[in-house]
């Protein structure tokens, strides 16, 4: 049984090193997935008790049947621009079956109330899977673009005082000599706490934000497994959950790094707010047509394409895909820009364009093109606004100074995509739309993308 | 069994918690961007192994305590969805990558 373990816990390590290399990727979501069967069997062997009847398992069976086909439809059903959502939602049901374990570990076989540790670290664990669990549930919804009610400065202080008031509960029970609650009440006190919490904490959190949220609320629910791998002395949890928490983690700095905003900004929800200035001085734009947009195109040999939220939010990949092979056919090279916080979820723009078959050679990240960006003789940028705001670095007084951008403003000429006058999520003005090299396409990303296509078919 | 004990307060228990740690930051540390929804989703498929507990409480539940069963049914019912789901995702959103990689925009 014990080299079941270690074959499953090697298995889980290798298949997620194999997944942050391109070409093994695959091949390591195999590995993994093989991996937490092969431990799935070591667990029910271990786990049966002379109590275990036919009933059991095939209760048990029944219900990981039901669990493998529900959890294969929805995700070969969702849209793939819908990928966001799909995440939140598993990870939420994740959160949620920490907080019933959790619950159950008290109401069945019971923790004794003075092994401290243990039971300590099974309100974490509740805390944590309470947290993960309605945050996710939040994040599922916003990305859903369903409406949520404004949250403001009061959600940010309720968030505080839940926080205060759950170490503090958390403390006592640890550092007390005497029991301040039956441990039944403390943990249900506790979960309840947790859940709301994760509503206050994450209604503040949105737009650009999304990211660095996703990724946090990942990391979360690695850290509930992590502890029930220690209450229940398994060693596959436990350090599934580790790796879990530890990927999650990484990816949340990686995040705030690229916008050069801490974790703790990000999670009091706030930016510096925009100055007024900035947002009383009209910007002065020069629009530009389909028409010429097409042939300012069709004369260009470097074409850069920077894709952003609002790309995905039109729907618009199919056609970018399509107005790439015209501008192949015309003779140009056609490359795509990526920002690390593109979008609403750490790498979504990537997945939007494999979907719409756009060849992962054409794709760039920004750190590799952004010292030649003066090569390219046309920047398309498609829904995307604070990624390309050069006054991130010429403007100290700016809220997202020091944010690392695609230097759009470099090229010889761009055009931005955008729908209307709006602010990108910062609401600071964006100098690149005033400079002499730039003008602005209005419209829905989608049709004026159609409209440019439609007239580059006609040269 | 491999029996280590897996508490806080024993010593073989950090060291796994501390190298673990380590090696998960290390395993990770290099991931191009193009991998990180994939890298996420996968890593949250892991996270549904929480199940494990709710099969152990299952299984340990005397036939009459519904509460328990109910409870840990749901419990491995959620982390099932969880972990199939994210694997099916993963493994789908991973086969696009694959399609786009082999294909040239010229041909």
């Amino acid at each position: 049984m014990g080299i079941l373990y270690l074959l499953s816990t090697i298995g889980l390590v290798q298949g997620l090193k194999f997944m942050g290399d391109p070409a093994r990727a695959r091949l390591g979501n195999t590995v993994a997935a093989f991996s937490v069967v092969l431990a799935l069997g070591a667990v029910v062997w271990s786990s049966m008790v002379p109590g275990t009847g036919t009933v059991h398992l095939v209760l048990l069976g029944l219900l990981l049947a039901a669990g493998t086909v529900l959890g294969g439809v929805w995700s070969y059903r969702v849209a793939m621009t819908a990928m966001p959502q799909l995440v939140s939602l598993f990870n939420a049901l994740g959160g949620l079956s920490a907080v019933l374990l959790g619950l159950n570990m008290v109401h069945g076989q019971g923790v004794d109330d003075s092994a401290k540790g243990a039971s300590s670290v099974l309100m974490l664990g509740v805390l944590f899977g309470g947290l993960a669990f309605t945050g996710s549930i939040v994040a599922y919804l916003k990305l859903d673009g369903r409406k949520l009610p404004k949250a403001g400065q009061l959600h940010r202080t309720v968030a505080r005082v839940l926080l205060v008031v759950q170490v503090a509960l958390f403390l006592a029970h640890l550092l007390l000599p005497q029991p301040i609650a039956p441990f039944g009440t403390l943990l249900s006190t506790m979960a309840l706490l947790a859940l709301l919490y994760g509503l206050f904490l994450t209604l503040p959190i949105g737009g650009a934000d999304m990211p660095v949220l996703i990724a946090l609320l990942n990391a979360l629910t690695g850290v509930a497994t992590l502890l029930a791998g220690l209450l229940f002395k398994d060693p596959v949890m436990l350090i599934g959950g580790i790796l879990v928490g530890a990927t999650g983690l990484l990816l949340t700095m990686q995040m705030s790094k690229a916008m050069n905003r801490t974790l703790r900004s990000v999670l009091a929800g706030s930016i510096k707010g925009a100055r007024g200035a900035g947002a009383e001085a009209e910007e002065q734009v020069r629009p530009i047509s389909a028409v010429e947009t097409a042939s300012l195109l069709a004369f260009g040999k470097h074409i850069a394409i920077v894709p952003g939220y609002g790309m995905a939010v039109s729907q618009a990949q199919q056609a970018v895909y399509e107005m790439q092979g015209l501008l192949q056919r015309l003779g140009a090279g056609v490359h795509y820009i990526i920002h690390p916080v593109a979008g609403r979820m750490p790498g979504h723009m990537n997945v939007l364009l494999a979907e719409a078959n756009v060849p992962y050679a054409s794709i760039h990240a920004m750190e590799e093109v952004n010292d030649h960006m003066d090569r390219y003789d046309v920047v398309l940028v498609i829904g995307a606004n604070d990624v390309v705001n050069p006054a991130a670095e010429s403007d100290p007084a700016s809220s997202i100074h020091g944010m690392p951008i695609i230097r759009a403003y470099k090229a010889k000429q761009v055009v931005v995509l955008k729908r209307g006058m709006a602010k990108g999520y910062s609401g600071e003005r964006n100098l690149l739309f005033e400079r002499q090299n730039c003008r602005v396409l209005f419209g829905d990303a989608k049709n004026s993308l159609q409209a440019v296509i439609d007239e580059l078919k006609r040269i | 069994m491999f029996d280590l004990h897996y508490q806080l307060t024993s010593i073989d228990g950090l060291f796994v918690l501390a190298l673990s740690l380590l090696v998960g930051f290390e395993v990770i540390k290099n991931v191009p961007a193009v991998l990180h929804t994939p890298l996420m989703s996968g890593s949250n498929a892991i996270s549904g192994i929480i199940l494990f507990g709710g099969i152990t409480q299952l299984l340990g539940a005397a036939t009459g305590d519904v509460l328990t069963i109910a409870l840990a049914s749901a419990a491995v019912l959620l982390g099932t969805i969880n972990l199939a789901g994210g694997f099916f995702v993963t493994h789908r959103m991973l086969g696009m990558f694959r399609k786009t990689r082999q294909r040239d925009p010229r041909s």
